[in-house]
């Protein structure tokens, strides 16, 4: 019996946080549901007990179910049917289990059918079926898309999707066309309103679109005639059975084969508008990438968690010149940085979740009082941090997660690059992160913000104030040593005041701070529990090398260098 | 549409999968405290048939049945997390040391109580004893029909079911009215997976004297919630001849408990890496094994 939340005692640390009992009592408004719901927490120890034992489930049927099925599911894929999209049968088992123990709709409140649970948990759960099956989680995880109807969509719709949702229905996002991919102000699906249908139509085609045959869709289509940009598009929702759509091809990928890329057809396919006309990209797609990108983190973290242990499996079992090839250097000094990586990424996700929790949840509040002066200003500094955390962790933790796919393959040799062992799934599915949902080079360009205003640098100013333990003092006088050579490096770029210089530079700078905000939670996790002490040791010696390495690279660069990089 | 009155009969065992070395104490009773007390395996299967009916049936009821101590409540728990409505913990000092004898003739007296029961369900074997004696001895005493080995439901109408049976040699396919009593094999599919809504809903369920040994407000509670206070009988619940349970109506007497201890004349461990499974070969070929 394999439960992959219980195996783990990393995710049971992080969903033990002390900020967890501030999420808890502003998602649960004072615990005013108990007597409405017999679900519903009578108090804080109540809500984390039943987050605990929910994991539990979800561990269960992702080691019992999800992770048995992926290879199968990656072999036999979905198949085009007739303009339908059929799931490998694999695939549709982890969804029945899914539903049956109703684990959709984790996040949605409890009068739609929802459980009501905080992001924190939320993403635990898509961390745990990562790393059974980075393909399904894709599907699974697309209930995120419910979370922008009910935030932006009318009581009507909420009323018809979001109950549906928890009933297991699928979700799609469909943003992404051939002509429109980072960037969407490009989208030309059109969308016009029919007078004698009553009833706006989309026309066009979309492309790479994830379950793209979902129940209900989120649609990015353009409803403003003769505009070219953002401002002329507006978000749709569509419902399957109202019909208007088909799949014309599903796409032949490297990785997360069990998930279907789809390019779908619209043909006066009738839907509802989401919100208000014109906000589509500007206000409601923002949300969605946010809420997605969080997601690509626990992926890339539940990938590297199965890399990472695919490897440890390996090195140990492996023996070569009469000892397991664990205990050579070589290979135990890859595995201990593989180990520093994830629990790095891991921590930065659950700071990444937390900051999201608190601000969603004000949010939720405001929608049943009003908020204090106090609470308004809180909601502001945790939105803030979240908008700045969660590109540098979609950016981070999704290169991290192909570093370590990269040297679990390594450390299998031969083996690992043939088809015999998982690792050489878990290698291809782990490619996608670091493109989907806003490449790195994107992220680098949502989070280089968080440097330029200093917004990194504060929160790490504020981490420095913590209060630790006497005996791991040390570290943090490494970390503000670090953080000296941020600010300095930061100076030697930005003084030129040139954009792309700047831009030049980002990807370093954004690493730089990246690698010293990790740290800094590696080292509050080892006030909590003493075992990450290693694991902080390894992973500080790694970035404090990156970053000397980066300043170096900093030091000997000027402005006239882009011309020796540049194409013309 | 019918609606079927089932009862699911359920026990909680030692989980001797995990046994090792430890699992016997020296005087050769079980040493529970190494082993985890869980749902027998196959009496999952069972309750997985039992929803089946009532996802074809709606508006079916399914009651899990169970005999043992006060913390057997657990699993009743377990069964309401996958789906079952109702629970009856049948627990009394007078039914301790039961063979299946005595179990059968306090499970068969309890289920009279209830009435009007259409399908029992049970798995076929428990892993703790191994008989697979109960559920027949169960359909016996209720002089009822029994299908054992049960893999699947083919068809039910409002008076017969269908079921297929898997035997040594083979599957079977018997038609049988109602009421009767199934045992289901561990070749059936797998319960379905605990329910969120259902475990928030029921994780504070207990039985009354649960409540009063933690010395809870248990009035407050059983009132507050009815749904949360599991029906726990003795044997003044049922009607019984009080010398059929027990130790006094278990003719089974364990006379002498031996500690074997499996000697393999010679044993090897091949991992399964290469060189390892080269050599095995080579091994078995030295022996005439195979080749």
């Amino acid at each position: 019996m394999s439960n992959f939340f219980t195996d783990n005692p990393d995710l049971q640390f992080h969903l033990s946080h002390p900020l967890m009992q501030k999420i808890v009592s502003l998602k649960e408004n004072g615990f005013a549901h108990k007597d409405d719901f017999d679900f519903a927490p009578q108090d804080f120890e109540d809500a984390m007990d039943s987050y605990a034992q929910i994991l539990e489930i979800v561990g269960e049927i992702s080691g019992e179910i999800i992770a048995p099925n992926a290879e199968s599911v990656d072999h036999d894929g979905p198949k085009l049917e007739n303009g339908r999209v059929q799931y490998a049968k694999g695939t549709q088992e982890n969804i029945d289990a899914i539903t049956q123990a109703g684990l959709m709709g984790i996040t949605l409140p409890r009068e739609f059918g929802g459980l009501n649970f905080p992001i924190t948990p939320y993403i635990m759960a898509a961390d745990i079926v990562s790393r059974a099956d980075a393909s399904f989680v894709n599907i699974w995880g697309l209930q995120d898309c419910a979370e922008t109807i009910h935030e932006f969509g009318s009581d009507e719709q909420k009323e018809n999707f979001l109950p549906r949702v928890c009933k297991g229905e699928t979700m799609a996002m469909s943003l992404t066309e051939p002509d429109a991919g980072s960037d969407l102000q490009a989208v030309a699906l059109k969308a016009s309103f029919d007078e004698q249908k009553g009833t706006w139509v989309l026309n066009g085609v979309k492309r790479f679109i994830t379950n793209g045959d979902g129940d209900i869709s989120l649609v990015l289509a353009r409803s403003e005639d003769n505009t070219i940009d953002a401002r002329g598009l507006s978000m749709f929702i569509h419902d399957k059975k109202k019909g208007g759509i088909n799949i014309r091809r599903i796409e032949n990928k490297l990785g997360i084969k069990g998930s279907p890329t789809c390019e779908i057809v619209y043909k006066d396919a009738p839907v509802e508008l989401c919100g208000n006309r014109k906000f589509g990209l500007i206000k409601y797609v923002m949300s969605l990438m946010n809420g997605a990108r969080l997601g690509i983190v626990a992926q890339s973290v539940g990938i590297s968690e199965a890399a990472y242990r695919e490897a440890l499996t390996y090195a140990q079992k492996r023996y070569q010149f009469g000892k397991p090839i664990i205990q050579f250097p070589a290979i135990y000094e890859m595995l201990a940085i593989m180990k520093a990586k994830l629990a790095a990424s891991r921590a930065l996700l659950y700071e990444t979740a937390r900051f999201v929790d608190v601000y969603k949840a004000y949010g939720h509040l405001a929608t049943e009082r009003d908020l204090t002066k106090e609470e308004k200003e809180d909601q502001k500094k945790y939105q803030k941090l979240a908008d700045v955390y969660t590109p540098l962790a979609k950016g981070l933790t999704s290169e991290m997660c192909n570093q370590i796919a990269y040297d679990s393959l390594q450390i299998h040799g031969g083996s690992g690059f043939m088809k015999d062992y998982p690792i050489e799934r878990i290698y291809r599915d782990a490619r996608i992160t670091t493109i989907y949902e806003g490449t790195t080079q994107l992220q680098v360009v949502a989070a280089i913000k968080g440097v330029t205003t200093g917004a990194y640098l504060a929160q790490m100013k504020e981490y420095e104030q913590a209060s630790i333990k006497p005996e791991t003092e040390s570290y943090r006088r490494i970390l503000i040593d670090m953080v000296f050579e941020y600010e300095e490096v930061e100076a030697r770029v930005t003084i030129h005041n040139n954009q792309d210089f700047l831009d030049f530079h980002a990807r370093r700078l954004v690493e730089m701070a990246g690698n010293i905000i990790m740290s800094y939670l590696l080292l509050f996790d080892t006030q909590r529990d003493h075992d990450y002490w290693k694991t902080l040791e390894v992973y500080l010696r790694h970035a404090r090398s990156r970053n000397h390495e980066i300043g170096n690279f900093l030091m000997h660069s000027h402005l006239n260098d882009l011309g020796k990089y540049r194409f013309e | 549409m019918k609606k079927f009155n089932i009862i699911v009969l359920a026990k909680q065992v030692p989980d001797t999968r995990k046994a090792g070395k430890d699992a016997m104490k020296a005087d050769g009773t079980i040493n529970r405290s190494i082993l985890p007390a869980i749902f027998n395996p196959e009496d999952l299967h069972a309750l997985e048939q039992a929803l089946r009916v009532k996802d074809q049936f709606p508006g079916s009821t399914i009651t899990l049945l169970t005999m043992g101590p006060p913390r057997a409540v657990e699993i009743l728990k377990e069964g309401f997390y996958r789906g079952a409505d109702d629970g009856i913990l049948l627990t009394d000092r007078a039914f301790a040391g039961s063979d299946t004898l005595a179990t059968s003739y306090a499970l068969a007296s309890a289920i009279r109580e209830i009435k009007d029961v259409d399908i029992i369900f049970s798995g076929r074997q428990a892993i703790d004893g191994d008989t697979a004696q109960v559920g027949p001895q169960v359909a016996e005493k209720l002089g009822i029909p029994q299908v054992t080995y049960a893999e699947e439901i083919i068809k039910i109408t409002d008076q017969t079911i269908q079921v297929k049976r898997r035997l040594e040699h083979g599957v079977e396919t018997v038609e049988c009215p109602f009421p009767l009593v199934i045992t289901v094999n561990n070749t059936a599919p797998h319960c379905r997976p605990r329910n969120a809504k259902r475990l928030m809903k029921y994780k504070h369920a207990s039985t009354m004297s649960n409540r009063q040994e933690n010395n809870d407000d248990y009035l407050a509670s059983a009132i507050a919630h009815t749904h949360l206070t599991i029906k726990e009988w003795g044997v003044n619940n049922i009607t019984v001849d009080h010398e059929q349970l027990g130790l006094s109506g278990s003719p089974t007497k364990v006379k002498k408990v031996d500690n074997i201890i499996f000697q393999a004349v010679e044993t090897k461990t091949f991992t399964d890496m290469d060189e390892d499974m080269d050599e095995l070969m080579k091994e078995l070929v030295e022996s005439h094994i195979v080749g």
